[in-house]
């Protein structure tokens, strides 16, 4: 302890100190988030909306009300129906980690069963988009991709840009890469609109052509890339900008480090 | 090329190098003179001399080997070949290859060039003084003469109708190229003041009809939340004007809970909370149609204009001068969404005569 408080004066002591209260708080948060108790009760073989009402108590209920009819710090649950459950806790968006201008997408802590559990619940407050079943999301006709390129251009290519890079939208928001996003997350997200994405409900675009959008999407991240680089499939202005900076620089540098030395036999 | 070399195969002193540190004695600012010639290397020194053609012969037989080698690959390698490259990532290995092979011929063509020319070609230094622009007092007085000579000669200050018939043909010659501008035309005349909605009339009233599906929609169709693109009745997309018009055409429909509708008059345009306004964006004409749901701002991907679409398409943000001019819809007997008219303003970018 002597040792300790002979050097409370050295020049790295307040950089010590803050390092270990950030550590101690991150530590704290690990331990007592509630993100981490939301652990179902598995022994308990009772009715999915029951377990699923359990579950939804510890990790929703804070802003969305303890029985779903929405808080100031979250919206109203009702009718918004088990595609949207799945798609914002399988994404890991929900349950929210702070408030913000778009809620980020991030490791999801449930596993599927918890998640059924808690989207039968919320099904159970109000008719909604139902989470679609693996034949209505996954396409076995070839021709669905070109078709579903028509239909992304129209519908969503204006914010997920054209190779579903996604964009900046207003005030931080934004439209997230839909790389390697699953084909059934694609789909609850056209049926649901998540966040401040509109929604596509079958009465506007059918089943079918939603499942040819996913395919689509699917296929834009399996679809080789002859060109290479794609500098983020942002067109042309990035490919100008790359080949004016880097492949004019390097013909400068050349030209330069060609003039700057000398053939001359004594050199000056 | 290492630049080390015996002191022996130097020229012992260059006399000439020493004469201007001697000039600036008393005059700091005497002109120093041309430096004296140092000669190269290779000039010197036989064996690098060797060197150094050896090495430009190397890269031009490199160049040679590259183009080969872009024939061979251009012959062997499969168009459909992909391969990962690092940086580069899953590349297709025959745009790479002939890539990387026309590009190593061609370069080394020119650093060859560029090396042959640095240390064996002629080294000879020529200087070039600046003189004057200005051409010197005798030239210009013969040049002044001359033209005068000529002037007298032709008659042009004499002859006064030639003069003039010429300064009016050279007048009048640049008209020809004023006329053909009427090619730019036919002037638009009411076509921007119109879209294809003016069809629609309150007795017949042309329906909405969905871009996606092609089917005319109910109003129970459009939920709150979502976001549908329309055409007019009777555009199709094989029409052979169909890109110029659904460039006026095009409607982006939005339900709103009528509660959070803010602008009254909107609300009446629109039938119970879904509002059809133009997708064409008021300041240069790009398509917007970045809705957010929530915010019930649409954003235009071209200069970040911004409406909201809550409160009658008011400009937010952005350099767009209108709101986004709405459609005013109803339903007809069948349930069907339907306009009865056009919009009320020209669709699209400002205008001149644009009231």
């Amino acid at each position: 302890m002597k040792k300790l408080s002979a050097r409370r004066r050295h020049p790295l002591a307040a950089l010590v100190v803050l390092l270990l209260a950030l550590a101690a708080t991150g530590g704290l948060y690990a331990a007592f988030a509630p993100a981490e108790k939301a652990q179902a009760d598995t022994a308990a073989q009772s009715l999915a909306i029951d377990e699923g009402k359990k579950l939804f108590a510890v990790g929703c209920s804070s802003c969305h009300g303890l029985n779903g009819e929405g808080s100031s710090d979250g919206p109203s649950l009702v009718g918004v129906g088990s595609a949207a459950v799945d798609f914002q806790v399988a994404t890991g968006r929900m349950p929210a980690q702070q408030p913000g201008a778009q809620v980020p997408k991030k490791k999801n802590i449930y596993t599927q069963h918890e998640i059924d559990q808690l989207a039968a619940f919320v099904a159970s407050l109000g008719p909604g988009p139902v989470a679609p079943t693996e034949k209505q999301y996954t396409s076995t006709n070839p021709d669905d991709v070109a078709a579903g390129g028509e239909l992304f251009r129209t519908n969503c290519a204006q914010c997920h840009n054209f190779a579903g890079q996604g964009g900046a939208l207003t005030q931080g928001k934004y439209a997230p890469s839909l790389e390697g996003v699953d084909a059934k997350h694609i789909y609850e997200a056209m049926q649901t609109g998540p966040q401040n994405m509109p929604s596509f409900p079958d009465t506007t675009m059918p089943e079918e052509q939603k499942r040819q959008i996913v395919a689509f999407v699917r296929h834009l991240d399996e679809e080789p890339n002859p060109g290479g680089l794609t500098l983020g499939s942002l067109g042309p202005v990035t490919e100008g900008l790359f080949g004016w900076i880097f492949g004019l620089g390097v013909l400068i540098a050349v030209a330069i480090w060609v003039a700057a030395h000398t053939t001359k036999a004594r050199k000056s | 090329m290492s630049h080390d070399m015996s002191e022996d195969k130097l020229p012992e002193s260059h006399g000439s190098a020493g004469q201007h540190e001697v000039a600036t004695h008393g005059d700091p600012f005497a002109d120093p003179g041309l430096p004296a010639h140092e000669p190269r290397r290779t000039d010197i020194d036989e064996r690098a001399a060797k060197r150094a053609e050896r090495q430009v012969s190397l890269m031009f037989v490199v160049s040679m080997l590259a183009t080969v080698g872009f024939i061979a690959s251009y012959v062997a390698i499969d168009a459909d070949k992909i391969v990962y490259i690092f940086p580069l990532g899953h590349v297709s290995a025959l745009n790479f290859a002939l890539g990387l092979t026309l590009g190593v011929a061609l370069f080394c063509i020119g650093a060859g060039a560029v090396h042959w020319a640095r240390t064996l070609m002629s080294d000879h230094e020529l200087p070039a003084e600046r003189h004057p622009i200005e051409a010197d007092d005798e030239v210009r007085a013969d040049v002044i003469e001359q033209f005068k000579t000529g002037a007298a000669e032709s008659g042009f200050g004499r002859r006064k109708m030639i003069r003039n018939t010429l300064i009016g043909s050279m007048a009048l010659v640049p008209l020809s190229g004023v006329v053909l501008l009427r090619d730019l035309g036919p002037l638009p005349e009411k076509k921007l003041q119109h879209t294809g909605w003016d069809l629609a009339t309150p007795e017949h009233p042309l329906p909405l009809v969905n871009m996606n599906t092609n089917k005319p929609m109910k109003a129970e169709d459009i939920v709150v939340g979502s976001l549908t693109f329309a055409k007019p009745e009777g555009l199709e997309e094989d029409d052979e004007t169909f890109q110029q018009q659904i460039a006026k055409d095009a409607l982006m429909l939005v339900r709103i809970a009528p509660e959070n509708i803010k602008d009254k008059d909107s609300a009446e345009l629109g039938f119970e909370g879904i509002l059809a306004y133009s997708k064409i964006c008021t300041h240069v004409g790009c398509p917007i149609s970045l809705y957010e749901q929530q915010t019930h701002h649409a954003l235009c991907p071209c200069h970040q204009s911004t409406f909201d679409l809550a409160d009658g398409a008011r400009v937010i943000f952005g350099p767009a001068g209108h709101p986004l001019p709405q459609l005013k819809i109803t339903t007809n007997e069948e349930g069907f969404l339907v306009a009865t008219g056009d919009f009320a303003e020209p669709v699209g970018p400002s205008f001149w005569e644009r009231s």
